[in-house]
């Protein structure tokens, strides 16, 4: 059970820790101040949520494992995130969009953690819950700007959001564990996500004018560790420091 | 009142420690010198988001990263207070990041150089923030009210970068002989960078008798250069690095430390764009408002889209 648990620790963790050091790139050439400040409040948030999940797994896992130990010292394959948070910043667009539809997944998710028979996961749910619907605020908006701004944004936004949104299905495929999570009313019940999540996307391109994709859904596997090329350089950033220099203190 | 006159009474205001705000009348000068001043100041601040920014992906823990991450964002708003304060004096944002992004602007010379280490990131913020602060310390009182306000608030979150630094310097030096080799390069290679900082010296700094007649400086570059050495050497020692200066000695007589010379042939090197990563700072500068130009445009069109629908639904 407590192997299980921790696994499902990694899942939450490692989404909000990958997408936060997607944002955390960009710290410093946004396209404005107060943008660049924006996004790089959101990433705070979500390597604040890290720290809870991963101070919480290291407790549960036991023995020597700490938050840093689990976030810098495991194997690619070890991995939990979905593809969706390790596409690239390949320009505003993609950055908006790749946040937007991770928001619209993310604040579901909370709501119903805040429920969980786990009281840490409902503690941390409960404090990340309004960071995430402020983010998805956020990302909304820019959504519509975009969007319903010039033909230039249009088109790039559009462009964004065909590439990004065949990821999004990976996020409502349920796994065993979050199966026996959701059995055990510890984990979120995909399902239901998915309702709100879809109705959201469904409004918020429908405001900025911009089409669904049609594109069938990527084959993804992220959640029992199989990624894209992405995720091998992000890792040899974010675990360069503790590999270059193993059992130090900072 | 004729130009000469106004002259006199703003003169006889800064004598009397009167604040001078935006809206009254300054001679042309001074309202030319704080631009700059102030203008400059910021850009330092959003340049100086890069060489630190350049670790953010790569900190050794959780902790740290979301430090380093809150100590960057503290920057740009910095770099927003302060626009927003030069703005004031009749000149907009887009005209100083053109200046900026043309090279007609300068910013502190020390974020030409590279942080090639992650003890730079605690070198960068016990020296370069110390020097910084003690500079900005005396600002809060300068005649300029916007500018005076913008320092204190900056002043606070800089002295907790500054502490937030040398922690991450005393770590390194009790940690493994790497680490504390590691720290001791970082000094060896931030110190004279940190102590250029300030500026020529005095007999090389014709701009210092104006600013000191309008209470702009207060201090002279060399009087604050001897104060940043004369705080910085117990702080050193105290965590066992060595300032790299043969000459540094304590001058009893004095009651400041001597300190050997600084090679103000690198100063001028770096100052005129030929420091280690002058091209690079401002490519990453240009990239990020060339590449945010549509995104910029999109909000306005968007904003101008909203306000005519409202106007057509109170119309209709």
């Amino acid at each position: 059970m407590n192997n299980k648990l921790y696994e499902y620790l990694l899942m939450l963790g490692d989404n909000s820790m990958i997408l936060g050091h997607r944002l955390s790139e960009l710290c410093g050439h946004g396209p404005n101040l107060e943008t660049d400040i924006a996004l790089t409040n959101i990433s705070l948030d979500l390597f604040g949520q890290v720290r809870s999940y991963f101070q919480y797994a290291a407790e549960v896992k036991g023995g020597e494992f700490t938050e840093d130990t689990i976030a810098f010292l495991r194997k690619d394959r070890e991995y939990r995130h979905v593809l969706l948070v390790e596409q690239p910043n390949e320009d505003f667009g993609h950055v908006i969009g790749r946040q937007f539809l991770y928001d619209s997944y993310h604040l579901p998710l909370l709501k119903q953690l805040t429920e969980s028979k786990d009281e840490t996961i409902a503690a941390i749910a409960h404090k990340s819950v309004k960071e995430a619907r402020y983010h998805l605020r956020f990302s909304s908006e820019w959504v519509k700007r975009l969007g319903d701004g010039t033909d230039e944004s249009h088109q790039r936004m559009q462009k964004a959001i065909e590439h990004l949104y065949p990821f999004i299905f990976e996020l409502f495929q349920e796994t065993d564990i979050e199966k026996e999570m959701k059995e055990l009313k510890i984990g979120a019940d995909l399902s239901r996500i998915k309702e709100e999540s879809m109705t959201t996307i469904g409004e918020v391109l429908a405001d900025a004018t911009l089409k669904i994709p049609e594109s069938a859904p990527r084959m993804a596997k992220g959640k029992t560790g199989i990624h894209s090329e992405h995720l091998g350089f992000i890792l040899s950033d974010l675990q360069y420091m503790q590999r270059a220099y193993p059992d130090m203190q900072w | 009142m004729d130009i000469k006159s106004l002259e006199e009474r703003f003169n006889e205001r800064i004598d009397a420690g009167e604040s001078i705000e935006a809206k009254d009348w300054m001679p042309e000068k001074y309202r030319k010198t704080h631009i700059r001043q102030i203008s400059q100041h910021a850009h330092s601040e959003v340049v100086g988001m890069l060489p630190e920014g350049n670790w953010i992906t790569r900190t050794p823990t959780l902790r740290r990263k979301v430090a380093l991450l809150a100590k960057v964002q503290d920057e740009a708003g910095h770099g927003l207070y302060l626009y927003s304060a030069a703005e004031t004096l009749g000149i907009t944002r887009d005209e100083m990041m053109e200046q900026l992004n043309s090279g007609k602007a300068k910013y502190s010379s020390i974020f030409n150089y590279p942080t090639l280490s992650w003890a730079d990131i605690g070198a960068i913020g016990w020296l370069v923030d110390g020097a910084a602060i003690i500079n900005q310390v005396m600002l809060t009182r300068t005649s300029f009210g916007p500018y005076a306000r913008a320092m204190v608030r900056i002043c606070k979150e800089e002295s907790f970068h500054q502490r937030q630094g040398y922690e991450i310097m005393l770590t390194l030096a009790n940690g493994t002989p790497e680490q504390k080799e590691m720290a001791q390069d970082a000094l060896n290679r931030w110190w004279w960078p940190s102590l250029m900082m300030f500026g020529p010296r005095d007999e090389d700094s014709p701009n210092t008798a104006q600013s000191v007649r309008w209470k702009i400086k207060r201090k002279t570059n060399d009087e604050l250069r001897q104060q940043f050495v004369d705080n910085t050497v117990p702080q050193a020692d105290y965590i066992g690095l060595t300032i790299p200066d043969q000459d540094l000695k304590w001058n009893e007589e004095k009651g400041h430390y001597d300190f050997g010379p600084i090679d103000w042939d690198e100063f001028w090197q770096v100052v005129n764009g030929n420091g280690i990563c002058n091209k690079e700072r401002l490519k990453a500068r240009n990239d990020a408002w060339d590449n945010g130009e549509w995104v910029r445009d999109a909000a306005i069109a968007h904003a101008e889209k909203r306000q005519n629908n409202k106007v057509v639904k109170k119309s209709a």
